[in-house]
C-alpha cells in the first residue's frame, strides 16, 4: 500500500503558491525586457538594479519555485494521464525527485550569479 | 495510557458549539468509537452520534478524530491518541446536526446529481450482459465498486468546503464506475455531468480522498479517469466506450 501522509496535499500548496510567484514575476519580467525598447540606457538601468544580493536572493528562489512548479506540473500529468499500476499510488516519489531537481537547479543558479 | 485515563475533547451543539472535555478510562482493545459510547452511556446521556454495525460494514460512524475522518469503529485509540487524549468533531464540509452527528443529505444528493443512478437497457427477456475479468473497464469497476458512502473521502477533501458545488471524491468515483459499465444506458449522459462545472475538473488532485478511503479505494485514480475521458471527448476521440 503506497499512502503518502500528506505529501500530496503539501505538494498542492507549494505547486499553487510557485505558480502564483510566477503570475507574479512574469509582469515584471517582460516589463524589465520592454524596458529595451526604449534605449539601451533604460535597460542598463533596469539591470544595475538586479544587481544587489536581495534582488539576487530573490531570483534563486523564483529559480526553485519555478522548478517546483514545473515538476510538480509534470506529476500531475502523469496522474491523470498516465497508467495506474498501483491505484493507491499517489507517486509521492516524483515530489521528492521535484524537490532535489529544484534544490539542484537553485544550487546550479547561485553558483552562476555569484 | 500514562495514568489510566483518557482526556476526550468532544464536540457539542451544532454549527455553533465548543468542545468539552470528558475523562474516560483507557482500556486495552477500545475503539474511539467504545470511547464515544461510554461517555453517552455513563457520563452524559444528551451526547447524540450516528452508529449502527460496529464492525466496518455500515460506515455511518465516521467522524473527524484528532482532525482526520476516519470510521470510529475500526480506530484503536492506541493508534489516534496523543499524549492520552483525543478531539472528536463530527465529519467537515457536512452540515452538523447536534453534536456528532452530520447531515449527510447533501452528500446523497450529489450521489444523485452525478448521475450515480444505474440505467439499464436490457429487460428479463434479454440473455445476461457478457462480462469477463480480462475486460479493462470491468477491472476500471471493480477497482472503485466497494465504495458503502461513508462520507469520509468527502470530509477529507479541501476542494469539498470550498467549492459547494463540487461533487466529491465518492459521487465522483461511482461515476467512473457506471462509466466502465457496459450494462449502462447513458455513458453520454454521465460524461456531460462529471465533465460540467463541480465535475471532475475541479478536482486538485490533493489525494486526501484516496489516503483517507477506510476501503483503500483510490478516489484519485477515479477522477484521473474521468478527467481522461472528458478530454478524450473534448477532442471528439471518444469512442462508444467513453471510459477507453
Amino acid at each position: 500500500m503506497d499512502r503518502s501522509d500528506g505529501r500530496s496535499h503539501r505538494a498542492f500548496f507549494l505547486h499553487r503558491i510557485s505558480g502564483i510567484a510566477l503570475a507574479l514575476f512574469l509582469p515584471v519580467h517582460f516589463l524589465m525586457l520592454g524596458l529595451a525598447l526604449d534605449g539601451e540606457a533604460r535597460l542598463d538601468a533596469g539591470l544595475a538594479f538586479t544587481d544587489n544580493l536581495v534582488v539576487k536572493a530573490a531570483e534563486t528562489g523564483l529559480v526553485v519555485l519555478l522548478t517546483i512548479h514545473l515538476a510538480f506540473g509534470l506529476r500531475l500529468m502523469m496522474l491523470e494521464f498516465g497508467t495506474w499500476r498501483n491505484e493507491r499510488n499517489l507517486a509521492p516519489q516524483l515530489i521528492d525527485a521535484g524537490i532535489v531537481l529544484a534544490a539542484l537547479i537553485g544550487g546550479a543558479f547561485i553558483w552562476r550569479i555569484l | 495510557m500514562s495514568d489510566g485515563q483518557l482526556q476526550v475533547h468532544v464536540w457539542r451543539g451544532g454549527e455553533k458549539g465548543a468542545l468539552k472535555t470528558y475523562s474516560v478510562s483507557a482500556r486495552d482493545n477500545q475503539t474511539v468509537l467504545d470511547v464515544v459510547t461510554e461517555i453517552q452511556q455513563r457520563i452524559d446521556p444528551t451526547l447524540s452520534y450516528r452508529f449502527a454495525c460496529r464492525v466496518g460494514v455500515c460506515g455511518s460512524c465516521a467522524m473527524t478524530v484528532n482532525g482526520r475522518p476516519r470510521w470510529t469503529c475500526r480506530t484503536h485509540v492506541t493508534r489516534v491518541a496523543i499524549n492520552s487524549e483525543l478531539t472528536i468533531e463530527p465529519l467537515r464540509n457536512l452540515p452538523h446536526i447536534k453534536d456528532l452527528i452530520t447531515d449527510m443529505a447533501p452528500f446523497f444528493e450529489k450521489w444523485q446529481r452525478a448521475g450515480g443512478v444505474f440505467e439499464g437497457t436490457a429487460t428479463r427477456h434479454d440473455p445476461p450482459a457478457s462480462v469477463t475479468h480480462e475486460d479493462r473497464q470491468r477491472r476500471n469497476a471493480d477497482a472503485g465498486i466497494e465504495c458503502i458512502n461513508c462520507a469520509v473521502c468527502y470530509s477529507a477533501c479541501d476542494v469539498a468546503g470550498w467549492n459547494k458545488d463540487y461533487l466529491g471524491p465518492a459521487a465522483l468515483n461511482r461515476a467512473w464506475t457506471l462509466l466502465n459499465d457496459c450494462r449502462h444506458g447513458d455513458h453520454r449522459g454521465l460524461l456531460a455531468v462529471v465533465s460540467a462545472a463541480g465535475g471532475c475538473s475541479s478536482c486538485h488532485t490533493q489525494g486526501r480522498c484516496t489516503e483517507a478511503c477506510p476501503v483503500e479505494l483510490s478516489p484519485t485514480r477515479s477522477i484521473a479517469g474521468l478527467k481522461r475521458a472528458t478530454l478524450l471527448n473534448t477532442l471528439g476521440l471518444a469512442t462508444d466506450k467513453v471510459a477507453s
